[in-house]
């Protein structure tokens, strides 16, 4: 079985974004970008599944401009087998994202798609849910655990009230959540071995999907700001101003 | 066009999530129309019914809802969705996990958690874990809208709408509810609740978190933790507070033990008053913090469950 996974570069969860003074977005000129975390646990998931011997080739996939072949660098030296980058300089929204992975899709016959369950940009959660969709495949979103037996795929979800398993059929579409692994760390050798891994060049055009956005942003603010309180120097202090200040308690 | 809001409720119980779900749509267009799908939930339609603001509720009661699986609901709801202007959600787990797969099979963009409607297309919703906010429009022809509750008051009860049996679509029957592992507690529910007191990594255990629950239940509080916490197995995935986990807002939010990680304020920065309670008076926390404490919480939170303890009633 065939395994792609949908990585996204974004900037770095540990950057501390700042909105343009003009409004028009945030900026993101000589920020730290990464591959989305969510994604690196995607990745890891399909190695791991490859070592189970459950997957036999592992494609990585990302959809941005010419700099997000760093990010299908990074995945190839995790251990997925090559790469599609899909050009684009338009942000894509997950809609297109979805339209351009189910064309992949139909070229690449998968019989799993892993993706993040949501970017740390956008903060969408949708891109997996709508592939599943246009694909009319079953989706296990937000997984903690997989569990592949006779053609069917057992996912562990993380849900509101705790967990909930699910069992699909095959081809299926999983989205990770924090919970389903911890990503490995690219190994030195192996960082040298990706960068002989191929990686293909294609286009929206090419695979005839329409990249106009249906979403238009209007203006992008910083949100309120919190007033600073005080500090308290006892418990009794905190639970009497809860008590008297704020007749909380 | 009217609106579709999409009830959420576990078969037995309207959840309140439900109520502010109805006055973000009422924002939309004053035809809201309720669908309440699920199995045997006919009591949970004739709660809906008595929402201000619902004109119909359509009750979808069919085994295949019972688990509300994202095939069998999108397959229902994109059935629906061409008599209706916009189609909304709440947006937690469920929501999240069905919506998308409406909007894709109808060819639109989704518009995820939305904090305010500016107008029928146009909204405001977080990006990057809620550091900036965006105000988006939509060209689309149907709006597909998850809603974050928290920021939207809950409509009034009182009412009195129709209930409209509508008929199931077709099971896709590529998917199957094996089992749930629900976490049991009495506590209110975390994005419910008036107080939550939260644990972080400083708690070192599971076990520790015991200070926290005798705290909590002194004040009628839910219990949330953050992701170190919950990855490091102290406390269930479903406590996780923060851009990736639970979003509330209650009126007051104590964080124990919590540095204060942007991804954790995600979740948790609108509560009205927030206290923190940290032995580090460096952490990023006590920048939000309505009033903070350094100290050492096992110190601090056994002397605090005290002092509630010897509080006379409000
Ligand atoms: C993709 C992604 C998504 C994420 N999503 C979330 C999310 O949804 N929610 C979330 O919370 N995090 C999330 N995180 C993680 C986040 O970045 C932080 O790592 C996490 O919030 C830290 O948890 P913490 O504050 O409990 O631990 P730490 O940062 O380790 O802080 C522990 C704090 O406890 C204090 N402390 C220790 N001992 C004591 C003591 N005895 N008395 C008093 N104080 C003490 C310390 O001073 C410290 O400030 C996410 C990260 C990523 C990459
Ligand atoms: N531009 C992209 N390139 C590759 N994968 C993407 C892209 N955008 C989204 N994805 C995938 O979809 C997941 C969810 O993204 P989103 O729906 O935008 O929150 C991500 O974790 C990725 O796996």
């Amino acid at each position: 079985m065939k395994i792609m996974v949908p990585i996204k570069r974004v900037v770095d969860y540990n950057v501390k974004i700042r909105v343009k003074a003009d409004g028009t977005g945030v900026d993101l000129n000589n920020v730290k970008m990464s591959m989305n975390p969510f994604d690196e646990i995607a990745v890891e998931e399909a190695i791991r599944l490859k070592e189970a011997g459950s997957a036999t080739e592992i494609v990585a996939v990302s959809i941005g401009p010419q700099q997000a072949q760093e990010t299908i660098r990074t995945a190839l030296a995790m251990g997925a087998d090559r790469g599609i980058l899909i050009k684009t300089d338009t942000d894509a929204e997950p809609l297109t994202v979805a339209k351009l992975l189910k064309a992949l899709c139909a070229e690449e016959k998968p019989g799993l798609v892993i993706l993040g369950k949501q970017a740390i940009d956008n903060d969408c959660n949708q891109t997996g849910q709508m592939l599943a969709a246009l694909l009319q495949w079953p989706q296990g979103t937000f997984a903690s655990k997989l569990a592949l037996s006779s053609g069917k795929l057992a996912v562990t979800r993380e849900v509101d009230g705790g967990l909930q398993t699910v069992e699909l059929n095959l081809p299926a579409i999983v989205t990770t959540d924090l919970r389903l692994n911890e990503p490995r760390y690219a190994s030195l050798p192996n960082i040298m071995k990706a960068k002989k891994k191929p990686i293909d060049e294609k286009t929206p055009e090419a695979l005839g999907i329409d990249t106009a956005p249906r979403l238009k942003t209007l203006k992008v603010v910083e949100p309120p700001k919190r007033q600073s309180g005080v500090k308290v120097k006892t418990v009794g202090e905190l639970v009497d101003k809860l008590r008297n200040e704020v007749g909380i308690i | 066009m009217p609106v579709l809001a999409i009830a959420d409720h576990d078969n037995k119980d309207l959840k309140p999530g439900t109520l502010s779900l109805v006055t973000a749509a009422g924002k939309i267009d004053k035809d809201v129309h309720l669908l309440v799908a699920g199995s045997d939930c006919r009591s949970v339609a004739e709660t809906a019914a008595t929402i201000e603001g619902v004109a119909k509720v359509l009750l979808a009661d069919a085994a295949q809802y019972r688990n509300f699986l994202a095939e069998p609901m999108a397959a229902l709801v994109g059935g629906l969705a061409k008599d209706y202007a916009a189609v909304l959600a709440v947006a937690n787990t469920t929501g999240k996990n069905y919506l998308p797969r409406v909007a894709a099979l109808a060819d639109v963009s989704q518009i995820s958690d939305i904090v305010e409607v500016v107008s029928a297309d146009t909204f405001v919703r977080p990006i990057y874990a809620g550091n900036a906010m965006a105000t988006v429009q939509s060209s689309d022809k149907l709006k597909v809208i998850t809603v974050r509750t928290t920021t939207f008051a809950k409509a009034a009860t009182g009412g009195k709408a129709p209930v409209e049996t509508v008929a199931g679509a077709a099971d896709p029957g590529i998917s199957r509810h094996v089992a749930d592992e629900l976490s049991k507690s009495e506590r209110p529910e975390l994005t419910a609740a008036r107080i939550v007191v939260s644990g972080g990594r400083g708690m070192q255990s599971g076990d520790n978190f015991k200070l926290i629950y005798a705290v909590a239940d002194k004040i009628g509080a839910a219990v949330g933790a953050s992701r170190a916490a919950v990855d490091a197995g102290f406390v269930p995935n479903d406590y996780q507070v923060g851009q990736t986990g639970k979003v509330v807002a209650p009126e007051l939010y104590i964080a124990v033990g919590i540095s204060g990680a942007i991804q954790h304020l995600a979740g948790m920065k609108d509560s009205k008053v927030i206290v923190a309670i940290n032995k580090d008076e460096e952490a990023p926390i006590f920048q939000v913090a309505d009033y903070g404490l350094v100290a050492d919480l096992f110190k601090a939170l056994p002397e605090l469950e005290q002092e509630l303890a010897k509080l006379p009633p409000a």
